[in-house]
């Protein structure tokens, strides 16, 4: 990716969020962006071409995961920026945070074992009709990691059927042939759900870490394909 | 309160301690004196038991930077570099309350590192359980490793820093008492290391963190006790752990390091505001005064005792420069943490605590630190729990080894882990290289361009038969498990554990142990930086194996992947660097001896006895550059240790990898087919190379004086082993299944 334009990601940083190094250091020498924080407390994203809600325990998350972030200044700011059309990218923890502040829909509940679970898992591409997806290959499959507690994906019927009908499910968990199966559902996410976009697409939420595997080091560089359709999208737009 | 005989019991002071105490204060000291006196003295805090002994160790070396005596050891790890890095245990506890005391142990060892201004970069845990399936204690047995691996998780996770490794052991002798050892590592740069000393006459004393409640009151003192009918009752005395108050402690406490505002800084751990103020005072040469009116109280009504020896987590003890506290407590305002000015550090070498302005306690530090009682326990030959002679060995057909070595793999100690270390982050950072399950744990450090290498290892059984042998057997293996990486061993942590230093037979186990792990660490080069001794490992009189617990961290060069333990493919060379059964004498009484502590009698026979397997430590250590050089020349696709199970579980477990490739041996051995298969005999590791490969292989092993010799080819998916003309085969992927699903079984009963 050296000789692409560089884009400025902005990494929001909660007290307790710890993926967020991760993903700066993905962004920067990964993937050859430009990419700096942004305080929990900031209202002002001017000058950010995306935003990136790391993975953590924002405040803690005693009550439920991403409960208190909701009210952070920042995410104010970051749901103007989304109504405006800007990408915004909330991975695990940052997923959680996006569904209590209403800007996906559902919510995230316990892993179905009680407990939490990291490992590497497939990810079947359902849509690429998103700028979070579109440079991978329709029907791809790819291997990132998982790392999470309160992963299980739950939204009532209704909502399903609009989030299908709309292919707004952008990943789901399969097996290494790419079956949806149980056994791959790490969690019980509801229809072995990963990641979904809102109605605009411009919001994408994932419980699995992109950034994780943006690095040969890291044993999969699938992740990579995530970044670059967002980097590739901005290009265009 | 008056001081009474049984208020001197109370607080674990024998009679002669205390008129030691009188003797050096020249008077009667009041209750909050005794409280803060006593808990210097116990023997978490004072080593008095051990200290002598521990001296026999070495600690020093070419990259060693700071050594025993501060919260961690530090070693340089090149390119301006340095890594600070220690292991502690919490089995006391994990065992009254097992969530909270592993959590907290993490917490633990987490300050401890980033107190000298390191950023963790990895966890490891070394574990220790009575069996899962234990006729009558398995309950709680199984109560107890989920708590603890909850604890474990619960705290890393939330924090922040992987937990990429470790060991979890079972034997009946832990049944009443578990052993939770947590190690962590650290990294910055080498110039910017932090103490915790006060310095400064008239400079402010800094209290930041969380609030201190009653919790944990005597922890110490509780972890130098044995556990008797009543121990439940202790519950109150663990304490409770809040990781996110530890991360914002860490970024805050980093982020004012960095801006250079602070002098000295220590943690508070065991034994609480009085450990902190007085071993800053001590280190300082100064004194530290402080007011308990300013300290910040989650209760009320406490007295001077209970906030003396409150062990509330999450807390700090800093030194500034006056003048510049306004800016510490604008860090920590940021990151919405207390900082408040308790004391400052004066010039008489006293540790003076006034409350409301009135003094309540005052005790020269050195009385606390320095002058702690010092003994030199009686030691007689070390207790041994098992016979010197087994019963008669059996003569098994080929297919009983095959059912041996299915029963092998499923069983407690040599099944995958993978149940416990999934719900462990092991990946935030996107460091770890070489994820748990490995022979070692890898991690790559970003800012200095190279890798460290690390993994624990002990082995009860081992040092319960011969202490001196065990724990340099633990020391060879853990180098050993390095090598298979490529890595060099650069320094070591150890973690003792042990029983009642006051039965001779006990002192006995520990000095021969920590003679045979100061040989060994002389042997492979690698200093002890520090550490913990944890006695009093006992329930009802029943004291648990002697397990020291070695830490050993190395060095690689690059930050790529390093060479797995898996056959990665079908039709290369099978080589046994160190050969079939080396150092095993012909004499069949010793043989069956060394045999009686393997995995096979433990889990096939149903019974142990006699010594550990022979070591000797200058064949070992050239194994291990054989292996090293090997590794880091890219000449092997694999390399994995021989050790717990020997070469039969060894060479199925390198089939486990994501192709499940199996092997065809043809070996013709001296010995009988048992000892060849399943004898633990060290200094053995098995490669794959391909056939272009093996000459270069052979010949780097051939320069050190070591045998490598080809003993088959992996093929896919089918392991056949055939010894002496007698052949057995397995399905790979049937042992597979048995070894992977093995633990989750056991733990839900």
């Amino acid at each position: 990716m050296a000789d692409s334009p560089s884009l400025r990601f902005g990494v929001v940083l909660f007290p307790g969020s710890n993926c967020d190094h991760d993903a700066l250091y993905a962004l920067r020498e990964n993937l050859g962006q430009s990419a700096d924080f942004i305080w929990h407390e900031s209202e002002d994203l001017s000058g950010f071409d995306a935003i990136l809600l790391p993975g953590g325990f924002s405040y803690g998350d005693y009550l439920r995961a991403g409960a208190i972030a909701r009210f952070s200044p920042v995410l104010s700011a970051v749901q103007r920026f989304a109504e405006h059309g800007g990408l915004v990218i909330g991975i695990c923890n940052g997923f959680q945070i996006l569904v209590e502040s209403g800007l996906l829909p559902g919510a995230l509940v316990r892993n179905r074992c009680l407990h939490f679970v990291c490992r590497t898992v497939h990810l079947h591409v359902e849509s690429t009709e998103s700028p979070f997806t579109r440079h991978c290959n329709p029907g791809q499959i790819l291997a990132i990691p998982i790392a999470h507690g309160e992963g299980c994906y739950y939204a009532d019927e209704e909502t399903l059927d609009i989030l299908e009908r709309d292919n707004r499910v952008i990943f789901r968990y399969v097996n290494a042939d790419g079956r949806v199966t149980p056994e791959a559902n790490p969690n019980g996410s509801v229809n072995n759900i990963a990641g979904i976009v809102n109605e605009g697409r411009n919001v994408l939420g994932m419980m699995p870490h992109p950034e994780r595997a943006a690095d040969p080091a890291m044993g999969s560089i699938d992740g990579r394909l995530v970044f670059e359709s967002m980097i590739h999208s901005l290009v265009r737009s | 309160m008056t001081i009474n005989a049984e208020v001197i019991e109370q607080h674990g002071l024998t009679i002669e301690e205390y008129e030691l105490i009188v003797a050096k204060i020249g008077r009667e000291p009041n209750l909050t004196e005794l409280g803060i006196i006593s808990v210097m003295w116990s023997e978490h805090c004072s080593y008095k038991s051990s200290r002598k002994h521990l001296k026999k160790l070495p600690t020093s070396g070419e990259r060693i930077l700071v050594g025993p005596g501060e919260n961690a050891g530090i070693v340089d790890i090149g390119n301006g570099y340095a890594a600070a890095f220690k292991i502690e245990s919490h089995n006391h506890p994990s065992f009254i309350e097992p969530f909270q005391g592993a959590a907290t142990g993490v917490g633990g060892i987490l300050r401890d590192i980033f107190t000298m201004g390191a950023r963790p970069l990895a966890v490891m845990d070394s574990l220790r359980f009575g069996p899962p399936n234990d006729p009558e204690a398995g309950n709680r047995n199984r109560h107890i490793v989920g708590g603890v691996v909850g604890g474990i998780a619960h705290y890393g996770n939330c924090f922040g820093v992987p937990t990429i490794g470790g060991e979890c052991v079972f034997e009946s002798s832990y049944n009443g008492n578990p052993l939770v050892n947590a190690f962590a590592l650290g990294i910055f740069r080498k110039d910017r290391i932090f103490f915790g000393k006060a310095s400064g006459i008239g400079n402010p004393v800094i209290y930041v963190g969380a609030k201190t409640g009653r919790d944990g009151i005597h922890g110490a003192s509780m972890a130098s006790a044995e556990f008797d009918e009543q121990s439940e009752e202790k519950r109150p005395n663990v304490q409770v752990g809040d990781p996110f108050l530890e991360k914002l402690l860490l970024e805050a406490c980093l982020e004012a390091m960095e801006s250079g505002v602070i002098l000295g800084i220590q943690d508070m751990g065991a034994a609480g505001l009085t450990c902190s103020t007085c071993e800053m005072g001590g280190r300082g040469g100064t004194g530290v005064e402080i007011d308990l009116k300013n300290v910040p109280q989650r209760e009320q009504g406490m007295t001077p005792y209970e906030i003396m020896l409150s062990e509330s987590q999450e807390r700090m003890l800093l030194i500034a420069e006056r003048g510049v506290e306004k800016e510490v407590f604008a860090i920590f305002k940021k990151w919405g943490l207390d900082a408040v000015e308790i004391g400052t550090v004066t010039d008489d070498g006293i540790l003076r605590v006034r409350d409301h302005g009135e003094v309540v306690a005052e005790v020269p530090n050195s009385l606390l630190t320095n002058d702690a009682p010092l003994y030199d326990r009686p030691a007689t030959t070390p207790f041994r729990p098992a016979p010197l002679d087994g019963p008669k060995l059996p003569q098994p057909s080929a297919a009983d080894h095959a059912d041996a070595l299915k029963k092998l793999l499923a069983a407690p100690d040599l099944c995958s882990k993978r149940k416990i270390y999934e719900q462990y982050d092991y990946m935030v950072r996107t460091n770890t290289t070489a994820p748990p399950g490995c022979d070692a744990a890898v991690v790559r450090v970003k800012d200095a361009g190279v890798s460290l290498a690390m993994a624990l290892d002990g082995n009860g059984r081992y040092c319960a038969f011969s202490p001196r042998e065990g724990a340099q057997l633990a020391v060879a293996e853990c180098c050993r498990n390095l090598s298979t990486v490529g890595a060099e061993p650069i320094a070591a942590t150890n973690c003792l554990n042990f029983g009642n230093p006051e039965k001779p037979e006990i002192m006995g186990q520990f000095v021969e142990a920590v003679e045979g792990m100061g040989e060994a660490c002389r042997h492979f080069g690698t200093p002890i930086t520090g550490g913990n001794v944890s006695f009093y490992n006992e329930t009802l009189g029943d004291a648990i194996y002697p397990t020291p617990v070695i830490g050993i961290v190395g060095l690689l060069d690059h930050m790529g992947v390093p060479a797995g333990m898996h056959f990665q493919r079908p039709g290369r060379k099978i080589m046994l660097v160190g050969g079939v059964l080396p150092g095993v004498t012909a004499d069949p009484l010793d043989l069956e001896r060394r045999f009686g502590s393997s995995q096979y009698a433990k889990v096939i026979l149903g019974e142990t006895w006699g010594l550990p397997p022979t070591l000797d430590m200058d064949y070992e250590k050239r194994v291990h550059k054989t292996v090293r050089d090997i590794v880091r020349a890219r000449l092997a696709e694999s390399a994995h240790d021989l050790s717990d199970g020997g070469l039969g579980v060894a060479l199925a477990r390198c089939g486990f990898g994501p192709r499940r490739i199996g092997a065809r041996i043809e070996l013709s051995s001296e010995f009988s087919p048992l000892f060849t298969l399943f004898h633990e005999a060290p200094s053995r590791v098995l490669l794959s190379v391909s056939k272009e490969n093996s000459e270069a292989v052979g010949s780097i092993a051939d320069d050190l004086a070591i045998p490598a010799p080809v003993i088959g080819e992996t093929e896919e998916g089918n392991l056949e082993i055939q010894i002496n003309g007698d052949t057995f085969h397995a399905s790979v992927g049937e042992l597979f299944r048995s070894w992977d699903s093995s633990l989750e079984r056991m733990l839900c009963g």
